[in-house]
């Protein structure tokens, strides 16, 4: 038997111990002893033969020999700007992570909004650290464990009562480096009771050639009557590995919307834990996913309504070409006593070739009576009805394939609450389905110097 | 009329999985002329259509289709509909999340590729399509959504005649265009066919009914039967059959296949 990928990084821990401390503040030394005995426990990184993993082995992903920037080694940021994803009027309010340190630009600073906090973990205020780092969702699990063990920075966003920011925040996370790193990214995200706030977060890679893994723990805790909008968009290299989880609390009043991408990538676990707590919540989550080459998409969600009458609903659509993979699953479970909810899940896929495999499972887990739920998933092909008329307008095929692929992505596009995204989108399906966004970082997305530093 | 052949069909078979519907078509088509095809359910005419407009569905097993010189069956869909091969679909498909406006866009500049033209410009296009909408009065808030989504069985066969319009095909195949259409519609449609014709352009119109040919006037009707054409007359044949039914000739036919 092998042994499992997760040795490399417990010893790590226990060699730098020290240097990982003395680069973070407490707040995220101390969640280090826990993730450990946690990690120590399971033996190992999730792997195909645990529940919840069928189709994605963590272990895997993390086999190969990835360093962590204990030295805290300084890219260049103005490379890292360059790889600003060009999304034209949505914000000059932009932060970028090279690897896993945070870097503000100086229209950041000096644009945000009077009771608005965007900064580094480490410069983060320390009550509200240990309040909610960790915190939002009360679940132990192994993509938390893994992710504090080797944090040492990461973004901090804060809206204080009643602050509705206008122009949304970016985050640009880049890869760079000359050797395989893995990067531990953390967001929290805390948007007090009566805040607005809508955060676009693109993952690229700027070597292409290495390979790069990232652990990322986003954390939201919208308070009551506040609006959170998340917006997440990978664009990475196919050497890129990705296990991000979605760590959400709502309060009640609050609405939720969230709506990923997966446009390129290498191997990409995406997991989701959204809790309502508060009454009359609304819950939108939303993914797309579009895999062609050997990509490897795998996007799972538990969304559990512990309170009444909320809504919530979820929407995964997947297009896979070539030999591509993908996986779903999905759950909502209605806690005992929570009553009155609808809750929503729907996860339909594309197979556009014969080598594309697609995996999924919707459940529902309902303890109470007063719901109304419905769920359901749907795999098929092109619409060879549609293909042929459309040909017969003389249409050629591959240009009717494009469209019909761009067609089913329409709805997931429509759940983007900021135009500009929406439009910016849709080129870039276009341009991801005319193979021009291929293998490499997005071309769109590079070598557009970021003028506003 | 003219004596130049556009559609030249000789002995054509097709089957579709295992069954063969088309048993050996021939079929003469010039400019300037519409033909009307007529026979029972199940007879082959769809299919017939189908053929000639490539549909991958069905496997020709035999005989040929030139279209003004090009040999028909060799090329793609998309090929004859630019070399000017139209048809407008019995059941007009709905293509949730295509709006009219890129379909039609697609469909125009891909037509000017293959003559090695540059794509029209957006006022050209546009300007285009306002044309054409009128050849059928079709609703300008049509051309927003998304193609044939949410349109009346009406607003479909109109929709397939602007799309006739703006391709301004040399051969148009009408398969059932009057199914699912009242009266009112029906004279739209028609008018919109007939206002397309010219004598270098040619329609075969297919129908069950005799209605379609008192607005579409034919200059030949085909019947067909068993995936064979088994009478060709004039305009009179098809008022004899709106008058007698098709049983006579299928009698007629069963009976002399049985004598052979």
């Amino acid at each position: 038997m092998t042994m499992s990928s997760l040795k490399q990084y417990t010893d790590l821990f226990r060699q730098e111990r020290v240097a990982l401390d003395g680069n973070a503040p407490a707040a995220l030394n101390a969640g280090r002893d826990r993730a450990m005995v946690f990690l120590t426990a399971a033996g190992s990184l999730p792997v195909k033969s645990d529940e919840g993993y069928e189709k994605t082995s963590i272990d895997e992903m993390f086999a190969p020999d990835y360093g962590v920037n204990v030295n805290r080694v300084n890219f260049p940021v103005n490379v890292a700007e360059s790889f600003r994803c060009d999304v034209p009027n949505i914000t000059t309010l932009l932060a970028v992570v090279v690897n896993d340190r945070f870097v503000p630009t100086t229209t950041l600073m000096k644009n945000l909004p009077e009771g608005v906090t965007v900064c580094s973990l480490r410069d983060a205020d320390s009550a509200l650290l240990g309040r909610w780092l960790g915190k939002t969702v009360e679940s132990e699990d192994a993509a938390l464990a893994f992710n504090s063990l080797l944090l040492q920075d990461g973004v901090f966003i804060h809206v204080a009562k009643g602050v509705k920011i206008p122009k949304a925040i970016q985050i640009v996370d880049i890869f760079s480096g000359q050797t395989p790193l893995l990067a531990p990214r953390r967001v929290l995200l805390v948007a007090e009771d009566g805040a607005e706030i809508s955060v676009l977060k693109c993952d690229h890679t700027q070597t292409p050639g290495v390979e790069f893994a990232s652990s990322e723990v986003i954390e939201i805790f919208a308070g009551e009557g506040a609006k959170v909008d998340w917006y997440d968009l990978e664009e990475s290299s196919p050497a890129t590995s990705r296990w991000c989880q979605f760590r959400c609390r709502q309060e009640a009043g609050s609405s939720l919307n969230i709506c990923a991408a997966t446009l390129t990538n290498g191997k990409t676990r995406n997991e989701y834990l959204i809790d309502v707590v508060g009454d009359h919540c609304e819950t939108r989550l939303s993914g797309m996913a579009i895999g062609s080459g050997t990509q490897h998409i795998d996007n799972s969600s538990r969304l559990t309504h512990r309170s009444d009458r909320s809504n919530s609903d979820q929407l995964f659509k997947y297009v896979l070409d070539d030999n591509a993979t993908g996986a779903f699953e999905g759950l909502i479970e209605v806690s005992r006593g929570a009553r009155f909810n609808e809750a929503y899940q729907s996860n339909r896929n594309l197979l556009a070739s014969t080598g594309a495999r697609m995996h999924t499972k919707p459940q529902l887990l309902i303890y109470n009576d007063d719901v109304k739920c419905s769920h359901g998933a749907t795999t098929g092909q092109l619409d060879s009805a549609a293909l042929f008329y459309m040909r017969s307008r003389g249409i050629p095929l591959a240009e009717a394939r494009k469209m019909l692929m761009q067609a089913f992505m329409v709805d997931v596009i429509e759940k983007i609450r900021l135009d500009s995204l929406r439009d910016r989108l849709r080129h870039l399906l276009e341009l991801r389905f005319s193979g021009s966004c291929g293998d490499a970082a997005c071309a769109t997305c590079r070598n557009r110097a970021d003028r506003q530093v | 009329m003219s004596d130049d052949i556009l559609l030249e069909v000789k002995d054509l078979r097709a089957k579709v999985e295992d069954k063969e519907i088309l048993k050996g078509i021939n079929l003469t088509i010039r400019p300037g002329e519409v033909h009307a095809i007529m026979g029972p359910n199940g007879s082959g005419k769809s299919t017939l259509s189908s053929v000639l407009a490539g549909n991958p569905a069905f496997t020709v097993t035999g005989g040929e289709a030139v279209f003004h010189g090009v040999d028909l069956l060799s090329l793609s869909p998309e090929d004859r509909s630019h070399e000017g091969l139209f048809l407008s679909f019995q059941y007009p498909v709905e293509i949730p999340g295509v709006s009219m406006v890129n379909f039609m866009r697609a469909a125009v500049n891909a037509k000017r590729e293959y003559f090695h033209e540059p794509p029209m410009s957006a006022s050209d296009f546009l300007k285009l399509m306002r044309q054409k909408r009128a050849v059928v009065d079709l609703d300008n808030k049509l051309a927003s959504r998304s193609v044939n989504e949410g349109f009346s069985g009406g607003e479909k066969k109109r929709n397939e005649i602007f799309q006739m319009a703006v391709l301004e095909p040399r051969l148009a195949i009408l398969d059932e265009t009057d199914s699912g259409l009242d009266i009112d519609a029906l004279r739209v449609v028609a008018g919109g066919v007939n206002k397309l014709k010219t004598d270098r352009n040619a329609t075969i119109v297919i129908t069950h009914y005799q209605r379609l040919l008192d607005y579409i006037k034919p200059d030949f009707v085909h019947v067909l039967y068993k995936g064979r054409i088994v009478r060709t007359g004039g305009p009179e044949l098809a008022l004899e059959l709106e008058e007698r039914g098709y049983d006579w000739i299928k009698e007629e036919e069963d009976k002399k296949h049985k004598e052979e």
